[in-house]
């Protein structure tokens, strides 16, 4: 209870201290929603020229796209701690982390929250809610539920990225960009029904960095498309678990480059 | 309070290539030199003392106080601050220490100092009334109310050296670790930070670690300093045993009642002469500073007279400077 009050604490301030340039802060927002309608734009532009891909239709794909956009926009409001971590260890700020009496990770989550992420939130769901007005998914009490987990397996997904890229940089100081990949490549990728690509693909971004755990796979029971897949419904029914399980892995790993930095330092 | 034992910490060095590839390499870099920062240091403080831990830049003193603070993990010897482990038991310590490092502010730089204060007093679930009396008290010896709505990255480096000490007290700590906490500061906002750690010392019975350049801090506050060179301890006492161990020479000045032609005394160097007021230069133990005061009323006429110790910076440069002075530590004199 500690934890969560003090977190919301913190968010609160960040909120207030964004909101003191109100006019950017609006301005920022609308960017943002702007600039991820033309980026869906893109893929309809594709569909208007092929209709179909691998079976999926444009509004299907929509929802794929709304899905994982949603889950990395939240995933970057909340996980911004991470993503900027960087930042802060250059400053030396980590010896901070270390002498107050809470955990490395909980501080250093619920140092930054970015609300202006909510401009892309909002897109996101927009393409999502709009394919859904589409397509005749039979929603029920266990598809609602099940969209949830997968929405919040997704965006610990993506914030499980942010914390591998913020742990290697206890040993390269620099963050490395390679993380970049996963997760605006992720977004994009994820945009797409996976059985487009080459088998030893789809099992790295299922089994390594679980990707299609929380985009794809719960697609294919929302939509009912498990049968046409051959994927089995044991595995797409636990797939968006696999989020969870990832971040509590990249929470060892953060752990792991801890101990590196108290016994090394810089 | 604080027990160290054998302390030591080596540093792996790593070499950090830069770009993409470079910072790629580099999780897999094997690169690197061994630097030994802290090598079998001991000591002890206890409860309510004031130690000044000094050295030169790079002796190991930053990475000490890491390690009382649970920043670092030692690389072999022991730790104890309050009963914890700082290392193993951070959280716990944390709460039981309050940290000043004056190169790096510990609070939130966006917020403005109450915000700051606030959220330290959720982090660390100080009871209202505490927290209340302690603002009050810090308010009026340090006159946090001139800049508490300032976000701190707008304070002064004064303003924000007593912004910080008072955040690091206010969940009440046994020790108060302050590592250069008058760095840069003016004559002014120095004194005024060394008023109150002596107050809060004395009145709080709060223990302080105190490391420092500026040896009027150490005048001013510490009864007992810790000496470490290279690494390693090299004295642990009193400043005036330092100062008795070291001062093999003083100086007396005199203001003669007139300008005498032959004012050459035996056992003492003139240093200088300025008219009627001349400098020597004496070792105590050649003439006790009696006698060679004796020896000069026999032959002149005074107004005034006054013996110096050396600086302590003098001191403190001539133990650097000459191992053959480094002292076990614990010998006594």
């Amino acid at each position: 209870m500690h934890h969560l009050s003090l977190y919301f604490h913190f968010v609160k301030l960040r909120i207030r201290s964004q909101m003191e340039y109100r006019l950017s802060f609006i301005f920022d927002v609308c960017a943002q929603a702007s600039i991820s309608v033309i980026d869906f734009f893109m893929i309809a532009l594709l569909f208007n020229r092929f209709k179909e891909l691998a079976g999926w239709s444009l509004w299907e794909v929509g929802f794929l796209y709304g899905m994982i956009g949603i889950c990395f926009a939240v995933a970057e409001m909340v996980g911004r701690g991470f993503d900027v971590f960087q930042r802060n260890i250059v400053r030396g700020d980590f010896d901070t982390v270390l002498i107050r009496p809470l955990g490395t990770f909980f501080q250093v989550f619920a140092h930054e929250f970015l609300l202006r992420r909510l401009g892309r939130i909002v897109q996101a769901l927009v393409v999502f809610l709009i394919a859904n007005s589409q397509l005749t998914v039979a929603w029920s009490l266990t598809k609602v539920g099940y969209l949830f987990i997968s929405l919040v397996g997704g965006t610990c997904f993506f914030v499980g990225l942010f914390v591998i890229g913020a742990t290697s940089c206890f040993w390269t100081v620099q963050s490395i960009e390679i993380i970049n990949i996963f997760t605006n490549g992720g977004v994009f990728m994820g945009s797409y029904p996976f059985s487009i690509y080459r088998w030893w693909f789809r099992h790295f971004f299922t089994f390594i960095v679980p990707l299609a755990c929380v985009n794809y796979f719960p697609s294919l029971f929302l939509l009912e498309k498990i049968g046409a897949s051959g994927v089995s419904a044991i595995g797409v029914h636990l797939a968006p678990f696999a989020g969870f399980l990832f971040l509590g892995i990249t929470v060892l790993f953060w752990r792991w480059g801890v101990l590196h930095y108290q016994s090394t330092g810089f | 309070m604080i027990e160290v034992d054998n302390l030591s910490k080596i540093f792996k060095i790593y070499h950090h290539r830069k770009g993409f590839f470079g910072s790629f390499a580099n999780l897999f870099s094997r690169k690197h030199r061994i630097v030994q920062a802290v090598d079998k240091v001991s000591f002890t403080v206890k409860r309510g003392e004031i130690v000044g831990y000094l050295g030169p830049n790079g002796a190991g003193k930053s990475t000490t106080i890491k390690m009382l603070t649970g920043i670092l993990v030692p690389t072999s010897g022991s730790v104890t601050v309050n009963g914890y482990i700082p290392h193993r038991q951070r959280k716990e310590n944390a709460k039981h220490i309050g940290v000043v490092f004056g190169q790096r502010s510990h609070l939130w730089f966006d917020l403005p100092v109450q915000e700051s204060f606030e959220l330290l007093q959720r982090i660390y679930r100080i009871p209202e009334t505490q927290y209340r009396y302690n603002v009050e008290m810090f308010d009026e010896l340090l006159s946090l109310g001139d800049f508490f709505q300032t976000p701190v990255r707008q304070l002064s480096l004064g303003q924000r050296m007593r912004a910080d000490i008072a955040a690091a007290l206010l969940h009440n700590p046994d020790i108060l670790f302050l590592d250069e906490p008058t760095i840069g500061l003016d004559v002014v906002a120095k004194a005024r930070i060394r008023q109150f750690i002596q107050k809060i010392n004395a009145e709080r019975q709060v223990t302080i670690v105190l490391t420092t350049h500026d040896l009027d801090d150490v005048e001013k506050l510490c009864k007992r300093v810790i000496l470490i060179d290279n690494a390693r301890l090299c004295f642990d006492g009193e400043l005036a045993r330092l100062r008795r161990l070291l001062s093999t020479e003083r100086l007396l000045t005199v203001d003669y009642a007139e300008v005498y032609p032959d004012i050459s005394i035996p056992s003492a160097h003139v240093t200088y002469q300025e008219g009627a007021r001349v400098q020597y230069r004496f070792s105590p133990e050649e003439i006790s500073t009696a006698d060679l005061i004796g020896a000069i009323l026999q032959k002149f006429k005074i107004i005034d007279i006054s013996v110096q110790e050396p600086d302590i910076e003098e001191l403190i440069k001539t133990v650097y400077e000459d191992n053959s002075l480094i002292l076990p530590c614990g010998e006594t004199t």
